[in-house]
C-alpha cells in the first residue's frame, strides 16, 4: 500500500472520529431510550447486513469489524457483544466451510492439528476475558484492533512460499497436499515447516480470538502464509474452516456463562451472512482498493474507541 | 475450477457440516421469529430487555436470576431461550462432524498417508 494510500486511510479515520466527537462521542439515535424495543435487532440487523458488505469488499473478517464497532458505538455491554462477535464469526465459517473442504481449497489435515491448540486458547481466553474488569478489556481490545489494522497494512503475502521439506511434526502428521491453480495450469504441492512455532502462536490466537470474540483469520493466515508456507489460497481457506473450529470452543463457555442475547446474537447472523451474499455480487464491480482503506480507517477508529473507552477517556 | 481431490473424510466432513449449519440456520430464524412476535412467552419481557443488556454479566444474571451452565435448558419454553437449542446445535456440529470421519480415519490407519511424493526425506 503506497503513502497516499495510508494518509486517506488516517484521513477517514481522523474524520469519522471528528465526527463522533462532535456529536457527543455516541450516535445520539443509537442510545436513545425512547426506541421500541424491536428497533434495536432491525438497527442491529440492517447494521450488520452493511458490514457484511463492508467485510467481503475490504478483505477483512466481519469478526474483526463487529465486536469493537458495536461494543463502542451501540448500548450493549461488551459480555454480550464478544458472545455475539464469536457466533457471527462461527457462522461465517460455517457456511464458507462446506464449499471450501469440497473444492479442496481448505484442508483438513493441516486444520486439525491447529485447531487443536487453537481451541484450547478460545477456552481459556473465553474464561480470561468473561472474569476481566471491562475497562480491562476495552483497552486490550482496543490494542489488538489497532495492531491488527498494523499487521493488515503491512503483512505481506507469498503466493506460493518456497518450503524446502516438512519438518518433523508435520512430516508425522501428514500435512500437506497437491492443488492445481488454475492461473498457472499446473500442480502446486505444498508442505509445511516450522510447525513447532506455529503451534504456540495459534495457542495465542486462540486466546485472543476467545477473549475478545473476535475472528481469527487476520492472525491465521499470515502464520499459515509466511510462518507455515502454506500456499496463499490454502491458507486463506483453511483460515476459514479452522475459525468453525476454534470458535465452537470458545462458544460453548460465553453459552453456558450466560452472556448470549438472542436479540443481539440473531439479527447480526442474518444480517452479516445475507450481506455477506450481496457483497461477494458486488465484488465483481466495486473498488476493493477504495473499500479497503476505509474498512482500515473504520479499524482505526474503533480500535481507538475501545481503547479510550478502556482508558476511560473517551466514554 | 479444478482443485485438489479432496479426500473420503474431507467430503464426508463437509456434507455433514453443510447439513448441520442449514438446519441451525433455519431452525434459528424460526425460532427468533416466535421470540420477535411472542408466540410464547418470554423471560424477559423484549420491552425491558435493554435495560438488562447494558449491565455487565455479573450483574445481569444476579437480577435475572439466570444461573450459569446448563441452566438454560430449563428455560426452553421461554421464546427468548428456545433459539439457545439452536444455538447450542450450531456449536455441536463440527463435534458432529469429527465423529463422522473417525471410523473413515480409524479404516485408513490414524497415521496419515502423506501424499506429497515431491519431498524426499
Amino acid at each position: 500500500m503506497g503513502r497516499r494510500q495510508i494518509l486517506a486511510m488516517f484521513a477517514v479515520g481522523l474524520i469519522l472520529c471528528i465526527t463522533s466527537l462532535a456529536f457527543g462521542g455516541e450516535a445520539q439515535i443509537l442510545t436513545n431510550s425512547s426506541l421500541p424495543w424491536w428497533a434495536w435487532p432491525l438497527i442491529l440487523f440492517v447494521f450488520t447486513f452493511v458490514l457484511g458488505i463492508v467485510a467481503v469488499l475490504g478483505g477483512v473478517g466481519s469478526g474483526v469489524l463487529y465486536v469493537p464497532i458495536v461494543g463502542g458505538f451501540f448500548p450493549f455491554n461488551l459480555d454480550f457483544v464478544r458472545g455475539a462477535g464469536l457466533f457471527t464469526a462461527l457462522t461465517g465459517a460455517l457456511s464458507a466451510g462446506p464449499g471450501l473442504l469440497r473444492r479442496g481449497l481448505a484442508d483438513l489435515r493441516l486444520a486439525i492439528p491447529l485447531s487443536v491448540v487453537t481451541s484450547v486458547g478460545a477456552i481459556v481466553g473465553a474464561m480470561i476475558g468473561l472474569a476481566l474488569p471491562k475497562n480491562l478489556v476495552n483497552t486490550l481490545l482496543g490494542v489488538t484492533i489497532l495492531g491488527i489494522m498494523i499487521i493488515m497494512l503491512r503483512a505481506k503475502k507469498s503466493e506460493f512460499p518456497e518450503v524446502k521439506g516438512p519438518d518433523p511434526i508435520a512430516k508425522a502428521l501428514g500435512i500437506g497436499g497437491i492443488y492445481v491453480e488454475p492461473s498457472l495450469g499446473k500442480e502446486i504441492h505444498w508442505t509445511v515447516h516450522r510447525t513447532p512455532i506455529a503451534l504456540v502462536l495459534f495457542a495465542i490466537i486462540g486466546i485472543m480470538a476467545g477473549m475478545f470474540g473476535l475472528g481469527a483469520g487476520w492472525a491465521n493466515v499470515p502464520v499459515l502464509n509466511l510462518l507455515m508456507g502454506v500456499p496463499l489460497k490454502v491458507a486463506v481457506s483453511t483460515s476459514v474452516f479452522l475459525l468453525s473450529i476454534t470458535d465452537t470452543s470458545a462458544a460453548f463457555i460465553y453459552l453456558n456463562s450466560g452472556a448470549i442475547s438472542p436479540m443481539i446474537v440473531i439479527p447480526s447472523i442474518i444480517g452479516i451472512m445475507l450481506g455477506a451474499v450481496v457483497g461477494v455480487k458486488i465484488l465483481e464491480v466495486a473498488k476493493p482498493k477504495v473499500i479497503r482503506i476505509m474498512v482500515l480507517g473504520l479499524l482505526f477508529l474503533s480500535g481507538l474507541r475501545a481503547l479510550l473507552k478502556g482508558l476511560g477517556i473517551w466514554n | 475450477m479444478a482443485g485438489l481431490k479432496p479426500t473420503e473424510e474431507q467430503l464426508a466432513y463437509a456434507s455433514l457440516l453443510d447439513l448441520g449449519r442449514k438446519i441451525g440456520f433455519i431452525g434459528l430464524v424460526i425460532t427468533f421469529i416466535i421470540y420477535l412476535f411472542q408466540l410464547l412467552p418470554s423471560y424477559i419481557p423484549p420491552n425491558e430487555l435493554l435495560s438488562y443488556l447494558k449491565l455487565n454479566l455479573h450483574d445481569y444474571l444476579e437480577k435475572t436470576g439466570i444461573q450459569q451452565g446448563w441452566y438454560w435448558i430449563t428455560l426452553h419454553r421461554y421464546s427468548d431461550f428456545l433459539p439457545f437449542l439452536l444455538i447450542c446445535f450450531l456449536s455441536f456440529v463440527t463435534i458432529f462432524c469429527f465423529f463422522r470421519i473417525l471410523p473413515i480415519l480409524l479404516k485408513k490407519g490414524i497415521k496419515y498417508t502423506f501424499y506429497c511424493p515431491s519431498f524426499k526425506y
